[in-house]
């Protein structure tokens, strides 16, 4: 990366993470004061970001599983990447809802005394084991490299000593003991991720009391969307960090590309079924919802950010600019960032409209309003989660085996590696 | 085929192949899952089937009040006074017995916000919670108006749509039909907020009213006494950070006093009391063919009843 681009990049974390300092430290002192989420609209953009982190998680994890259990030797390179990834975007994940709980120190209770008849309790289990599941994996897939890693000095040797918890180089049958399991839990892992993913939708569309989001096909739609984001994240992923850029990781990028492009199809006539179906005769209270989605005062959250640049032109790109790394990266990167203003869509509309109409005019209060629009507070604090989780990437990129070329994970069909000569 | 034939030599076993190696990663992996969705079964349907209530019940929850002397209550007398008696009968009995019913005719209702100001100064309500609003409708247009009025506690329903959803066993449905909620279990996370299609759940974000006032009133300082238990705000101790309800104010039936709600009624429109007593004035009005209760069709079959 040439240098003043390293510059600003630095500069823009550094401003990202003054900001978002200062914002945890004011949710910590000052609770929720400053949000601007109130009684009615009891979520907001915490709740969104969740929801966002989350299935990009999924979606990564979904991916690099189709590495280890399906063996797309194409991607194998960067099946650990996918998984850092992961891990990465689920902690953002969990630090955005934590800052929503209104007792954050009790969040133990969840472990502690849960209720596994509410929605809520299972997602948070499912999630526990998701993450154990991909730390393991993560390790395993790393460990060989962590050996080899030992004699070096400095930082690189440190975590080789540190994390390896064996000395000197990995003999081989331990290597395939590594990968037997590591191909073990990616299956595990993967009606784990539907699970916990598919639940996360679950957890909105089993309120009957909010037809918005009371529909079957809203588990659905959070695993597709897990997936076109968690792919479009990755292909910008591999695109950027990945140190090689030779044919074959142009055939990748380009690979997930093209899967990326049949998803966000898929996803778009999803989202036809789901706004056409309460829309089509224009009576009733989830027609007025959507029409606020589609004209209110945030018609251009829809139309111009997620419609726009989050469907039309990475889908014309995919298309047209396919094999084109750096074109792919972009569309990726639209893809996933743009990819917010879906989860937005989903959960404010979802608690916009009393159903007892008049509610409105009861009692005056600040946070007894059906209107909401993210405070500046709200903001930092999502900021605060970003700064961290790209620090957090950073670090894993700098000192963990994540890329480097020696450390391609051998896949079962390379086990012939290991068979004696003769 | 003959039975009786040679079979045919066994073919050499092969080599270790990567398919006998997937197989053996796919059984593994088969067994850990179904492991789990076993457990997973049984955690399900042991949450379903528990009914999550810490309350006592049976014999020792009977209050044995002292008796009030009062003003001869007959047909004449101020409902009041009626459903005074009938509540100290209701709480001889045990909890479980007791069936608390509220009765809204809003006919009666002349929009005055009483009893909504009256429960925030009970329960010391902050900023952003309310309990009992009075939903305000306006018919007509801008200066041709007429408006209606319908009071909103909670509903306190037999159905609660909000207590299944508690990721924590923080909420519950009583043995006397209140839902109430334990400030020192609740984690805020606001999931029953969203599944109450009453909106009768708020949050207490920790604001007062008078912060940004020179002096911060005593009033907003005072300790208030939900659920028979001594809660002061103060920084983030619950109920800050709390899911917060109407819980017909339970503290108040439990000493024998109606809810402050139906106290300061001016126009005699809230009726209280145990709608497990065929004599007790509730019982009575909710029987009435103009009874009528809110969503109605959201299946979540209300304990608050409206006379229309």
């Amino acid at each position: 990366m040439k240098k003043h681009w390293r510059i600003l990049l630095w500069a823009l974390w550094l401003v990202v993470a003054a900001l978002g300092v200062h914002g945890f430290a004011t949710r910590m002192i000052e609770g929720h004061r400053h949000a601007h989420y109130g009684s009615y609209i009891i979520w907001g953009l915490w709740v969104s970001a969740y929801i966002y982190f989350i299935g990009l998680s999924a979606g990564s994890f979904l991916l690099s599983s189709m590495i280890y259990v399906f063996g797309v030797r194409k991607l194998e390179r960067i099946g650990r990447l996918a998984l850092f990834t992961a891990i990465v975007t689920l902690f953002m994940a969990l630090v955005s809802i934590w800052f929503d709980l209104g007792q954050m120190f009790r969040a133990y209770r969840m472990v502690t005394s849960p209720n596994f008849g509410s929605m809520m309790a299972w997602m948070v289990w499912l999630y526990t084991l998701y993450t154990v599941i991909m730390v393991v994996e993560l390790w395993m897939a790393m460990r060989a490299d962590l050996c080899r890693w030992q004699t070096e000095g400095g930082i690189k040797g440190l975590v080789g000593r540190r994390l390896a918890f064996h000395r000197g180089p990995l003999p081989p049958e331990k290597e395939k003991w590594c990968h037997h399991w590591l191909k073990v839990l990616a299956i595990v892992g993967v009606p784990l991720a539907i699970a916990f993913h598919g639940g996360v939708g679950a957890l909105f569309s089993t309120l009957s009391a909010r037809p918005f989001w009371h529909t079957p096909l809203m588990p659905i739609l959070f695993l597709t969307g897990a997936l076109v984001s968690g792919g479009g994240l990755m292909a910008f992923v591999v695109a950027a960090f990945h140190p090689e850029r030779n044919g074959e990781e142009r055939e990748i990028v380009s690979f997930i590309g093209r899967a990326v492009l049949g998803l966000l199809l898929f996803d778009v006539v999803l989202e036809w079924a789901e706004f056409s179906v309460p829309m089509w005769y224009g009576v009733g209270h989830e027609y007025d919802l959507l029409m606020r989605v589609l004209f209110g005062d945030f018609w251009w959250v829809f139309w111009l950010v997620h419609v726009g640049l989050g469907c039309v032109i990475p889908i014309l790109l995919l298309t047209f600019r396919g094999e084109c790394l750096w074109s792919v990266a972009l569309a990726g990167l639209l893809i996933a960032v743009t990819f917010m203003t879906v989860r937005l869509n989903i959960v404010i509309p979802g608690l916009l409209d009393p159903h007892l109409q008049g509610l409105q005019n009861a009692f005056t209060d600040h946070r007894l309003v059906f209107w909401y629009v993210p405070s500046f507070f709200e903001w930092q604090v999502t900021m605060f989660v970003v700064a961290l989780g790209s620090a957090l990437f950073y670090l894993g990129y700098r000192f963990l085996p994540l890329t480097s070329k020696a450390a391609t994970p051998p896949l079962l069909h390379e086990q012939s590696r290991y068979e004696p000569l003769p | 085929m003959n039975p009786n034939a040679p079979s045919p030599p066994a073919p050499p076993a092969p080599p270790e192949s990567p398919e006998d190696f997937d197989r053996a990663a796919f059984l593994k992996a088969a067994a850990i899952l179904t492991g789990a969705a076993a457990v997973g079964a049984v955690a399900l349907v042991q949450g379903k089937r528990t009914r999550i209530c810490n309350e006592p019940t049976g014999e020792a929850t009977v209050r044995t009040l002292p008796p009030r002397p009062t003003l001869p209550v007959d047909r004449h007398a101020d409902p009041l006074l009626r459903m005074q008696q009938e509540l100290a009968h209701a709480v001889a009995k045990p909890v479980e017995q007791r069936h608390w019913m509220m009765v809204i005719d809003t006919r009666k209702c002349v929009g005055c916000h009483a009893c909504t100001i009256a429960c925030v100064a009970e329960n010391k309500l902050p900023p952003g919670v309310v309990y009992r609003p009075v939903v305000t409708e306006e018919i007509g247009k801008f200066p041709n108006v007429a408006l209606r009025f319908t009071p909103r506690p909670c509903m306190q329903c037999n159905a609660p749509p909000c207590t299944p959803v508690c990721p924590v066993k923080a909420t519950w449905k009583r043995p006397d039909g209140i839902v109430a909620v334990d400030y020192d279990k609740c984690i805020g996370c606001g999931y029953c907020i969203t599944a109450c299609p009453y909106n009768a759940r708020t949050r207490d974000a920790g604001e007062f009213y008078t912060e940004d006032t020179p002096v911060l009133q005593p009033y907003e300082q005072q300790p208030n006494f939900e659920y028979g238990k001594h809660w002061k705000r103060d920084g983030h101790k619950s109920p800050v950070g709390n899911a917060r309800k109407c819980h017909f104010c339970l503290h108040r039936l439990e000493e024998g006093m109606l809810p402050q709600c139906v106290t300061t009624c001016i126009g005699r429109a809230t009726y209280f009391g145990d709608g497990n007593d065929p004599g007790s004035l509730v019982n009575d009005l909710a029987a009435r063919p103009n009874a009528v209760r809110l969503l109605e069709e959201k299946g979540t079959k209300p304990n608050v009843v409206y006379l229309i």
